[in-house]
């Protein structure tokens, strides 16, 4: 990620040419103090736009009560911990693209994604409703055993391959994956990032990791 | 103090609907002040770009941008946090004309 080249302009400058040169990435100042004269078409020189969509979680410290389930979820090392023992968002653009499943599974509603389309993870006030809604959510995953992950990878490698025709009739199998498709749309995981996961194995390792890490936090800065 | 205005673009997703960003950003162009534009606040804030700590420095501003509350975070996350009489007016939900009349007290 490279800093945003700031224009400066006088004001009166036209809404399209400042919009243009947004959409180009470029950040505009107006102001009384700019340069009189015609500057040359700075986006001759400018960098092209961020490839990386800002997508990331943001942590309202208001809400948030430090119980580390966000680290110990994410497999991506999104999530750190301060040298004051707080979890912090560390690695953003570590995080998947358009998957706002960490925030599914705070229990106080305490991450934000803000280019989210739905209340209230993109940043809408929380109402006791979503309370009540996320909490479910956070139940569904426990009963699971918190290996949400894997198997989910394991229900979409299922789902394609030929296997699951065949076993059609195994009713179990198929109430399995008929809950996990429920919490994949619960959590709101998109398909790319479910199909682009490690293998179950890789999965299950970097879970472990990431627990750890949580528990090594607890265990230093117990609240 | 008069406050400094800034608007945030949201260049990298289509989270705002374009009508409504484009006639904040013409209502603002129009009214002949002083502000600062910028691309996309989410991106800034993961690189914590040193503007957003001197924006949030610089007391009383008002920012046209999403929900208060992530702005709010968002700045926190880019370690600036933003003044109380910080001011967000929300161009998710509010019309360009209500966040107009709020940033530069003009009808568009
Ligand atoms: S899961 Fe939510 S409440 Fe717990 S540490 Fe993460 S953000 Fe804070
Ligand atoms: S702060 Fe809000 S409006 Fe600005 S880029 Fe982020 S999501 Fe878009």
């Amino acid at each position: 990620m490279s800093a945003v080249l700031q224009v400066v302009m006088q004001p009166g400058a036209s809404a399209q040419a400042l919009s243009a040169l947004l959409e180009k990435g470029y950040s505009v100042r107006v102001t009384q103090d700019a340069p009189r004269t015609a500057v040359s078409d700075p986006t001759e020189v400018a960098p092209s736009p961020s490839k990386w969509k800002p997508w990331f979680p943001v942590i309202d410290y208001q809400r948030c009560t430090n119980c580390m389930q966000c680290l110990s979820f994410c497999l991506f090392d999104v999530y750190g911990v301060s040298k004051e023992g707080k979890i912090q968002v560390q690695n953003q653009t570590n995080c998947k693209t358009d998957c706002p499943a960490c925030s599914r599974v705070c229990p106080e509603v305490a991450i934000l994604f803000p280019k989210y389309r739905h209340n209230p993870i993109n940043g809408s006030e929380v109402q006791a409703d979503d309370l009540r809604r996320e909490a479910m959510k956070v139940d569904i995953s426990a009963l699971l055993g918190g290996d949400i992950y894997s198997m989910l990878r394991d229900r979409s490698a299922k789902a394609k391959s030929r296997f699951s025709k065949e076993r059609d009739e195994d009713r179990a199998l198929k109430e399995r994956l008929n809950c996990l498709n429920k919490l994949q749309q619960a959590m709101d995981i998109p398909g790319e990032v479910l199909a682009a996961l490690p293998s179950v194995d890789e999965i299950r390792r970097k879970a472990e990791v990431a627990k750890a890490k949580a528990e090594e936090a607890k265990r230093q800065f117990p609240s | 103090m008069t406050p400094r205005i800034l608007y945030c673009h949201c260049a990298y997703a289509r989270v705002l609907a374009p009508e409504v960003k484009q006639a904040v950003l013409a209502g603002l162009a129009d009214a002949g002040v002083e502000f600062e534009a910028v691309p996309d606040l989410c991106e800034m804030s993961a690189r914590r770009d040193e503007r957003l700590q001197a924006l949030a420095a610089e007391g009383p501003v008002k920012i046209a941008a999403c929900f208060p509350r992530a702005v709010k975070w968002l700045f926190h996350s880019a370690g600036a946090p933003l003044p109380e009489e910080a001011e967000v007016l929300n161009m998710r939900e509010q019309s360009a004309e209500a966040v107009l009349h709020n940033i530069v007290g003009v009808k568009v």
